[in-house]
Parts: structure tokens; sequence; C-alpha cells
């Protein structure tokens, strides 16, 4: 008997290529949907998270602290170290034994705070690495652009630190949640302290960021004080990228206003923060009252490189390390004993946000992103550093109390810079999910994208 | 009327900055022909002397007192100063204070180190390459310092205060018979002018009155020439290569308190002081002074609100906007002579 070999003719050869290129080249996106959903991890022993930071360009220590709370999240979900916040979390799902059995391991991709590079990074991590959930943050252009992708690809993305209004308001997505607070909670925070330290009577002057996040801060500042008095004398935008703001300061002091609101982050916080107390203008009366200065959104990071300016200016914040709850203390803990030194609220944020993906899919059962959405969708819980928090379907923005701090003047210690000086309550920052601020009733998640 | 003086002011202020970047800027170019992207780095390392001789003055000795604790709960660790250990709390204190000022000490010398270094080191071997190649080779060193930088002090900025007798303002407005309070301004922006000026004026007479700037400025003119005459042009170059870098580190330098240095504040800089050139006149070292104030100036005064709001984001692109003006009238720029940079 003989066998008759095949020959490899042209057309064949072709084919084979084509078929093959298909199979080993077509990213793990689109094979993974044979599974029923996106990067689903199968039988394999581990699964693998994206955390994706800026790792370069202003905001890269920030990014570089966040980076370690994921690491520290990553050591405490697979049973090392001493377990921080597992101890003293609400829900019991997770035993240190990673998630759902995998061991868990993570890839990591640098945002360079830009909406392009932050995209490609999680594009890669998702198709190549087959990244299962994709987290971090430190801008919310870059956090709106990275979950507007997870939400195409059928991803789920947990934000890191985004405070803008429109990250969970008009540009929410079913697949995208946010645990860190927003603008218009800080408003709301902030206001009543205002008033009770500074009267109701002042004239407000805003210098604001000209991007997403300064526009949805002013809006919310300016409607919350105003709300309880104060007039809005005026609202004047600032390039990002200016480093002297000596020339938007001059006209403060030539303008009638007696408060200074700097909606400013990062680097420009720093040096508009220093500016205007070089101006002098803490040591100024105006209308017959001490002129004074706010800055809504504080990061410890940042305060620390406006040094002795910020003594006395009230801002809010998510969480601070001073913090005595159960859950803050045994994260500061894990990570003071790691690192040397108290973790960001950035780090915060980033690392409970990690957790929360792990419990929602022990809960799930899944990694299903859909079933892991609806796990999280209004589940409410404790012992993670802000007191009872819920996760609210309607836009999965995390509700809890809010901080409101003002720069310590005698610091104990260099970690030692703001103190806080109210826990506001959850119901004071509680709004609509259809608030104009937040897009509106036009605002909806949309549908979850299983990949 | 006060808010335009005190846009002045203030643009004399910015303008300072802008004056010394470019005047090194065209020291350079008008001796080497090299068009130098690293100037904003020489900059930016000039500030990150003056924070690094302030942290070295801040050294300390970590004492644990048990009385306090730490984030941890752990006995807290006191840095006590060796200079107040050295010298005692009140002159320890005295010479942290005054770090900044201190730093132009050190500052100066470790200019001149780099300066000589770039230039024999990297720069002269791009002297007979396109000014393309130039660009591309000194942008990537500027890219290169910047992440040194950054990794030895991270991405934030970093806080470094003025003299504390320097810190607050200095009401103009009085002086100049104004109400009190109607024109303010701070003392270490004034400061900060005052040393542009004499730094300047300094650089001007070295250059005017000394044999060897009579030499420099000969071989601006004509390098071949001055060469035929048996001078070593070269290493006079280099010389004037590190003076520019001197310049340019010494106005970093005394900067840091205006704004905390970060490791991207050259980059900031850079592009302004190359329109700051072009404008003034590619070669013309006047012209640099001149455009540096006057372009200084227009960024204020276009920064203010009534300006603003007749014409929004004006204060974003007027620099760019007098340039294309000045080129399209006077296209050598405000102080270029015919024949220079032309060839």
């Amino acid at each position: 008997m003989t066998k008759k070999t095949p020959e490899l003719n042209r057309r064949g050869f072709i084919k084979a290529t084509a078929a093959g290129a298909l199979v080993t080249g077509a990213p793990t996106i689109f094979t993974s949907k044979a599974y029923g959903y996106a990067n689903d991890p199968g039988s394999a022993s581990s699964v693998t998270l994206g955390f994706n930071v800026p790792q370069s360009g202003p905001y890269a220590d920030e990014g570089a602290d966040e980076l370690r709370a994921y690491e520290l999240a990553v050591e405490h979900l697979n049973g090392g170290g001493d377990g921080g916040m597992l101890n003293t979390f609400s829900s019991k799902a997770l035993s240190g034994a990673g998630i759902l059995g995998k061991e868990v391991k993570y890839v990591t991709g640098d945002t360079q705070t830009k909406s392009d590079a932050a995209r490609a990074s999680a594009r890669s991590m998702i198709e190549k690495d087959g990244a299962v959930m994709i987290t971090g943050g430190s801008s919310s252009g870059v956090a709106v652009a990275v979950q507007a992708l997870c939400q195409e690809v059928g991803i789920i993305f947990m934000a890191g630190l985004t405070h803008s209004n429109d990250t969970t308001g008009k540009d929410r997505k079913a697949n995208g949640f946010r645990h860190f607070f927003n603008s218009y909670m800080s408003g709301a925070a902030l206001a009543p302290v205002l008033g009770n330290a500074y009267g109701k009577d002042r004239k407000a002057y805003h210098l604001t960021a000209d991007y997403n996040w300064g526009y949805t801060t002013e809006e919310a500042v300016t409607q919350a004080t105003e709300a309880m008095g104060w007039e809005t004398v005026n609202t004047v935008k600032t390039p990002l990228k200016e480093t002297d703001f000596s020339s938007y300061i001059a006209p403060v002091l030539q303008s009638d206003a007696d408060v200074l609101v700097l909606n400013h982050y990062g680097g420009n916080m720093v040096n508009s923060l220093t500016n205007a107390v070089q101006f002098g203008l803490r040591d100024k009366m105006v209308n017959g009252k001490q002129f004074e200065i706010v800055v809504p959104l504080y990061s410890r990071l940042m305060a620390k490189g406006a040094g002795a300016n910020v003594k006395g200016i009230y801002g809010s914040t998510n969480w601070h390390w001073s913090l005595t709850d159960e859950g803050s203390k045994a994260f500061v803990k894990s990570f003071g004993e790691k690192y040397g030194f108290p973790p960001s609220q950035a780090a915060h944020t980033c690392y409970v946000q990690t957790l929360l993906y792990a419990d929602a899919c022990e809960r799930a059962g899944s990694f299903d992103p859909c079933a892991v959405v609806e796990a999280l969708e209004g589940f409410e819980f404790d012992g993670m550093g802000n007191g009872k928090t819920l996760y609210r379907a309607e836009d999965h923005q995390c509700f809890k109390d809010v901080l409101v701090v003002k720069g310590k003047e005698n610091p104990d210690n260099e970690f030692d810079l703001l103190e806080v000086v109210e826990v506001t309550p959850v119901d004071q920052v509680m709004y609509e999910p259809n608030h104009p601020q937040m897009g509106g009733a036009e605002a909806t998640l949309g549908s979850c994208n299983a990949g | 009327m006060e808010a335009i003086i005190l846009q002045i002011l203030d643009g004399l202020n910015k303008g300072s900055a802008y004056a010394l970047i470019a005047l090194g800027l065209t020291l350079i170019f008008g001796t080497l022909g090299v068009v130098n992207f690293a100037h904003g780095a020489l900059f930016m390392i000039g500030a990150f002397c003056a924070v690094t001789i302030s942290r070295v003055l801040s050294i300390s000795q970590i004492v644990l007192d048990e009385t306090r604790t730490d984030f941890l709960g752990k006995p807290l660790q006191v840095k006590v100063p060796y200079v107040d250990q050295w010298f005692g709390p009140e002159m320890g204190q005295l010479i942290v204070d005054w770090s900044v000022p201190i730093s132009l000490l050190v500052t100066i010398p470790i200019m001149i180190i780099i300066g000589i270094t770039m230039e024999r080191g990297l720069i002269k071997h791009f002297y007979k390459r396109p000014h393309a190649d130039q660009i591309l080779v000194t942008f990537g060193l500027a890219i290169v310092l910047g992440e040194v930088i950054k990794y030895f002090y991270g991405a934030n900025p970093v806080p470094t205060p003025a003299p504390s007798a320097f810190v607050g303002s200095l009401d103009v407005g009085v002086l100049i018979g104004l109400d009190p309070f109607t024109v303010v301004y701070p003392y270490w922006r004034l400061i900060y002018f005052g040393f542009a000026a004499i730094i300047i004026t300094a650089v001007f007479a070295f250059l005017q009155f000394t044999t060897f700037g009579m030499v420099v400025r000969a071989g601006m003119q004509d390098r071949e020439t001055v060469g035929l005459l048996g001078i070593n042009i070269d290493r006079k170059f280099t010389i004037m290569f590190a003076i520019a870098a001197c310049v340019a580190g010494v106005a970093g330098a005394m900067y840091a308190p205006i704004n905390a240095p970060n490791y991207n504040m050259g980059m900031d800089f850079l592009v302004l002081s190359f329109v700051v050139v072009v404008v003034g006149g590619m070669g013309s070292l006047g012209g640099a002074v001149l455009s540096g104030f006057l372009l200084g100036i227009l960024q204020s005064l276009a920064s203010m609100t009534e300006v603003i709001d007749i014409a929004p984001g004006i204060n974003q692109v007027i620099i760019y906007l007098v340039a294309i003006i000045v080129l399209l009238t006077r296209p050598r720029g405000l102080m270029g002579r015919r024949g220079v940079m032309e060839d």
C-alpha cells in the first residue's frame, strides 16, 4: 500500500500561511471571545491585572506611589505580608489565596499623563498580556480616555486618582468604577467649613487650570459657595503648562476679592500657591477681612512641594494616613513597614480598588466583566479607611465621607503636612445621578461589555 | 493704572529670566555657531545646584526622640543639622536660611566645569555638522539631563525658599506716590531683576572692555581671519561656552525660590528663549536682552483680565504672535544686522 504524500502547492501554502497568521497573530482580545468574555483566564493558574500609572512625566512620583500600593495589594491578595486591609474589609470573600484560586500577577504600563500614551499602554496590557482588569490614574483626562477604551474592548476599569465630575458624570461607562471622590463632593464638603471659618459674606476669585478637571472643580466650588452667600468676583483660566502664575496673581490684588480659590493640581498648585504667598496675599486685608486662599483638592505629595506655604490653607482630600480607623491603621502599617513612609491618598485609592475588584470576582464567582459589574453595583462595604461606603449602581461612583483638611501649622515630621479638620458625612455630599454637574439626564452608563 | 504698573514689574521679572537664558544662547550661537537646545537644561541644573546645596547644608544627624512617635508609633527620628552642631543653632539656621545665595559660590564653578565638559566632550564634534544634527544631539542631551535630575530628585517640584529676610512683598506703590497695597511686589523677584541687570552688565562689560572680549567679538564677526592672526579662537570659544553655561546656571539657581524647581523647568523656558533670540535678532546680544524684557512685559500685560476678556487665549499666544509680526516686518529681528548668521 502506498501512501500519497500531499504536495504543498502555492494556493495551499498561502491558505496555510493566512490561517497560521490568524491564529498566532490575532490579539488575545479576539481569541478570548471563544471563552465568552475578554481575557478569560480559563484554567490557567494565574490571572493578570494591568496597572496603568504615570511612570514618567510630571505625576511620576504619584504614579510610583500608586504602583507601590498595587504591589502591596497583590502581595496581600496572594497571602503575603500581614494582609493589610484584608483583615478589616467588611466582605470576607478574599482569603489570601489569590482571586478565585488563581495567583495574582500584574503588568504595568506608563500613561505619561497623556491620553494617547495611556490608551496605548492599556491596549498593550489587554491584548498582549491578557490583563483582565485595568486600573490606575492621576489625571482625569487619562481616566476618561482609558475608561472609554476598556468599555470598547470589554475589560473592567477601576479608576485610580481621578477627581473630575466627568469620570462618573457625563463620561461614565458601565465597565468603569471610581472609588475616589469628585469635584462636586469637594465643593459640597468644603463650602460649609469655609463658611464657618471665613464667614458667609465673601468675594471669591478663581484661578482654574484650563482643562476638564479644572472646569468641573470651578463649577462645583462656585455653586457650593454661592449657595451659602459668597460672590464669585472672577474666574480666570490658566494654561496647564504655566509655571509662573505671577501675572495671574497680580490682578487678584487689584480686584475686590478677599478669597482666592486655586483650582490647580500638581505642579500648577505648587507654583500658584507659592506665587500667591510670595505676593503677600495672605497678609492682605480686603473689605475689612483677612485675605484667604483655598485649594479644593489637596494631595500630600503635592503639598510637600509647596513647603510652608500650605500652612493654614483649607482643602479636601479622599483619605489621609493620620486617620485612626482600623482599616487606615492596617494599611498605613503594611505600607509604612514595607516602604518606610506613609501612603498617599493616590496609593490608598489604588490599593482599595484592587481589593474591591478581587472581592467582586470572588463574590461573582467569575472574572466575567458583566458579573463583576453586577457584583460591584450597589455594593456596600466598610473597613477600607473611609467608613461605610456605597458603590452606587446608577453611576459607579463610591459614596463615602469626605475629609476637609488644612495645612498644618506645626508639623511633627516631614509627612505631617495636613490635619483633618472635619469628616463631612456622606449625606452632605450625596447628589442625584442625573445632577446637572454630572451630565444631567443624558448621562448614562450604557450596558456592560464582556468583550 | 496700578494694574499696568504691576504687570510691567512682573514683565521685567519674567523678562529677566528670558534675557539671561537668551543671552547665553546668543553667546553660544554667535561664537560657536551651535544651536544649543540643552541651554534650558543648564538653567535647570543651576536651579538644582541651589536645591543640592540647600540639602547639603541641611544634612542632619538623626536623634531618636523617645517622647514622640512617628506615623508607625515608633520613637520619632529628629533631624539635627550638622551645621547647627558645628556653628551653634543660630548661626546654623542662618546658614541654612541663606542656602540659595550661598549656592551661587558652588554653582559658578560647577557650571563652568559642566560647560567645558559639554563643549569639549560633545558639542565640538558637531561644529561642522548641519544645524539639524546639533539640534538633535543637544535636545537629546537636554532629555538625558532632565531624566538624570528626575532620577535623583523625583518628578515633583522641590521647594527651595529664599532667605527669610526676603520673604514677603515691597509696597512699590507707596514709593511712587500711589495708595498703599495697590502695587506690591515680592522682594525676591525684585532682587532677581537686580541680579539679572548686574549679570547682563557684567557680560557686556567683559566683552566690551577686555582683550579677551575683543577677540571673541572679532571671532564672532570673522572667525577665519582671527584664526589666521595666530589666535587660538577655539579655546576662547570654549571659555565663552563655559561663561554662557555659567550665566544660565546662576540664573537658574537664583530662580529656585521663585518657582520650586522640577526636572522639566528647562524645557519650559527653552522654546520661549529661542523665540526671544529670534525676535531680538540672531547673534545680537543687545537684541536678546531687549526682546527678553519686551516679550516678558507683553506676556504679563496679555495675562490681564481686561485683555483676556477682549481676546480670549491671547495670553497663551502673544509671544508667538509678536514673533510672527517682527519676522514679517524685520526678518533679521529687532537688532539683527545684515550679513550676520546669513551665510
